[in-house]
Order: structure tokens, then C-alpha cells, then sequence
């Protein structure tokens, strides 16, 4: 499990508009592009002195190639990351409140205790 | 010394900049209500007179991020930018800049490091809708000086809630120790019972209306043990998984004192999350009293 790295595809999409387009777009391409050239950026740092260890397990790329939020709240994804960005990408589609409350209906099935978030 | 002119514990609700610009049908129908009653909120503020504000709230993942996460961190820059993107993308907060207060953010470092509050600090700190909510409620001429705090409520592993208590004791203490003839308001903002990105958000009320009755009591009476009795790390799960944000309550507790009850409560069930405002008058309440409900 790479919670650390899914909370990162989520946070470093969410604050850049050309890749929260590009996401909502085109949701395969830009996980495959982001594991291949950012996932071991080291943010804050040169481009040169990069990670070499980080990388997604499948369960977790297809979860954000399916723009799965129910799988990624279970795979242990911070629920703010994953509301903030699919909100960003989809709350347009749909009238006031409708979105948050479709993605929470999605989710009745979950109880507690939540998956655990920790990193 | 400086004098602390008030302690006010708020919750911060991104959509009320919204709320309350939006006009005709974009204009929802708690708005004037919302307003009403953040006026005499801010009202409070305003008869303390405060030259300087003491700010508490949380980064949301906006600089301080997973590789490199404080626990407590004190911003010390003459200068703070506010609010990102995405805040503005989802709730439409404006850009905004305020004057820093260096000479008392380093003394809160100076002494919180000496008294055990290994305090992490920032001099570039961009701050997010947890300060700039209460300057848009409580001082939207955004004119005073600053020291933001942020506090890590939001990855785990997160300090207990024991700590944010002391936390407040400490703050409290030290700025009645700077040494400058200044009046400071401590201000602090944090949740109730909230629920993000799970199946019990945006719901008619807050996720757990008992425990935000609960809670409010607590706040309203200063009853820190009580509060500390029922609250753990744990426990703030079953309220709704956003709910350590409530450890910010517990801090502004602590800043108010053991078993001081709050000269000002007023609360507004809203959809998703109640809100929730308390204000403390150390010094006793500036005449008039502050007008709004009792609590």
C-alpha cells in the first residue's frame, strides 16, 4: 500500500488547473504520466534529486484511473484530497449540493471504523 | 506587558464569504440569518479594541505537506499572502495580505521553546480560509498585525487532545508575558462534529448534533475536564472523520481558562456543520455588552 503516493497524485492534481482538466479528461493517461514523471519528484526540490522508490500498486492505479473515489476512501486515501479534487472535477456536471450528496450516497455501505488514513 | 483583550473560539466555514455577497436567487435563505448573527459575533471582537491578533487554525494540506509535517508551527514573516487556488475555485475566497507581527511571533517561539513546545516555524507562510475565515468574519478590514499558529489536526499521527489544551495555556501565558504595550486577541478557529469525503457529509446537520450539543456545553462553560473526559484521539472519529479538528476548540479552551465561562456563545444549525462562536474578556467585558443571544 502507497497511501503516502495516492495522497500525492491527489494533492499535487488538485493545485494545478491544467492538471485537474487533464485528470477529468483523460483519467488513465494522467495516472500513467504522473507515476512515470512525478511520483518521484521530491516537491520543493530540485528536478535532479528525485526519489527512486515510489510507485503504485495496481489495485491503487486503477482505483484513480476510475476516478473511484468509494476505492480510494477504502484503499486509505486522505477524504479531503479525494473530495476537494473530484469536486473540483465534477461538481460543474451537476445542480447545487447534488455531487456531495451522490458521492456520499455512493459510500452508505461504508461503516465505521474507516479505513485508517495514517501515512 | 501586553494585555489580552479577548479569546474568541469560532468555527471557520469556507462558504460564508459566499453566502453572504451572493445576492437574488444565488443568495441562499440562512444567509441573513448567518449575517445577523456574525455581525454581533464580530461585535465582540470590536469592543476589545485588540492592536494585534494571535491566530490559530490548520494548513489543509495547502504548503505544509506529508514530506515535511509540523505538529505546531508559528508563521514570523512581516508579510502573509492568504488563500490558494482551490479555495477560490471551490468557495470563492479573494486573495488576500496581511501585516505580519514578527516581534511577538518571536517571542512566542523563544519562550513556547523553552517551555517544551518544540515549535516549528515558517518565514514564507502562505495562510489558508482557517485564518482568513475569521478575518473575514471578525475583521474584514483585515488591518491588524498577525501571528498565525497552525496546528496539525488533519494527518495522523496527530498530537492528543491534551496537548492543544496546553497548548492554549501556554499561548495564553506567553502573550500575556510579551513585553509590549499592546492589546492581543487570541483568536482560534476549528469544527464541531464534521464529516468530509465520507458517507455522512452535507447531510441536514452536522454528522452528530449530540455531540455538538455536547460540545458547545463544554465550550460555553469552560468545563475542560468534562470535555477531556469524553474526547480522545479515538473517540473523535465516531462525531465524523474531520472531527479533530475540534482539538482547536480545545486549545482556544485552554486559552481561556479552566472553568471560565465564555462572556459570548451563539450558535447556527446549518446543512453539513454547525457553527459555533465564543467570546472570553479576561479583563471583563468592554462596556457595552456585547449585544446578541445568551448563551
Amino acid at each position: 500500500m502507497s497511501k503516502y503516493l495516492l495522497n500525492k497524485f491527489l494533492y499535487t492534481v488538485d493545485r494545478d488547473p491544467e492538471l485537474v482538466e487533464r485528470y477529468r479528461h483523460d483519467p488513465a493517461g494522467t495516472v500513467d504520466w504522473w507515476e512515470r514523471e512525478r511520483a518521484n519528484t521530491l516537491l520543493n526540490c530540485m528536478t535532479a534529486e528525485k526519489s527512486t522508490w515510489l510507485a503504485f500498486t495496481g489495485e491503487e492505479r486503477r482505483a484513480l484511473a476510475g476516478h473511484d473515489h468509494v476505492a480510494l476512501f477504502q484503499l486509505g486515501a486522505h477524504p479531503f484530497l479525494t473530495l476537494t479534487l473530484f469536486i473540483a472535477m465534477f461538481e460543474r456536471d451537476h445542480g447545487p449540493l447534488e455531487y456531495q450528496l451522490a458521492y456520499a450516497r455512493a459510500m452508505d455501505h461504508i461503516t465505521l471504523p474507516y479505513p485508517d488514513i495514517a501515512t | 506587558m501586553a494585555t489580552v483583550a479577548a479569546v474568541i473560539a469560532s468555527t471557520h466555514h469556507p462558504f460564508y464569504y459566499r453566502a453572504s455577497t451572493s445576492a437574488g436567487a444565488d443568495r441562499p435563505p440562512f444567509a441573513d440569518e448567518w449575517v445577523a448573527k456574525i455581525k454581533a459575533f464580530r461585535a465582540t471582537l470590536t469592543r476589545a479594541e485588540p492592536d494585534v491578533l494571535l491566530m490559530v487554525g490548520s494548513d489543509h494540506f495547502h504548503q505544509l505537506w506529508l514530506d515535511n509535517m509540523p505538529q505546531f508551527l508559528v508563521g514570523k514573516a512581516p508579510v502573509f499572502d492568504a488563500n490558494w487556488y482551490n479555495e477560490e475555485r471551490e468557495f470563492g475566497l479573494p486573495r488576500m495580505r496581511l501585516a505580519g507581527e514578527e516581534d511577538l511571533a518571536a517571542h512566542i517561539l523563544r519562550q513556547g521553546l523553552d517551555a517544551g513546545f518544540d515549535l516549528a516555524f515558517s518565514n514564507e507562510l502562505r495562510i489558508d480560509h482557517s485564518v482568513t475565515c475569521p478575518i473575514i468574519t471578525l475583521r474584514p478590514q483585515a488591518d491588524l498585525p498577525v501571528v498565525p499558529v497552525y496546528t496539525n489536526i488533519f494527518a495522523p499521527p496527530m498530537p492528543r487532545p491534551e496537548r492543544f489544551v496546553q497548548l492554549g495555556r501556554t499561548l495564553r501565558r506567553l502573550a500575556e508575558s510579551w513585553p509590549a504595550d499592546k492589546r492581543v486577541a487570541i483568536i482560534g478557529t476549528g469544527h464541531l462534529s464534521l464529516e468530509l469525503g465520507g458517507p455522512r457529509q452535507f447531510g441536514p446537520h452536522g454528522p452528530d448534533p449530540e455531540f455538538d450539543r455536547k460540545a458547545v456545553e463544554w465550550i460555553a462553560n469552560g468545563d475542560i475536564d468534562a470535555c477531556r473526559a469524553e474526547v480522545t484521539l479515538d473517540s473523535l472519529h465516531a462525531p465524523g472523520n474531520a472531527t479533530h479538528g475540534f482539538m482547536d476548540f480545545m486549545l482556544m479552551m485552554g486559552a481561556a481558562g479552566d472553568g471560565v465561562k465564555a462572556d459570548y456563545t451563539d450558535t447556527l444549525d446549518l446543512f453539513h456543520t454547525m457553527e459555533a462562536y465564543f467570546t472570553w474578556y479576561p479583563q471583563g467585558a468592554p462596556a457595552p455588552a456585547p449585544e446578541g443571544p445568551a448563551s
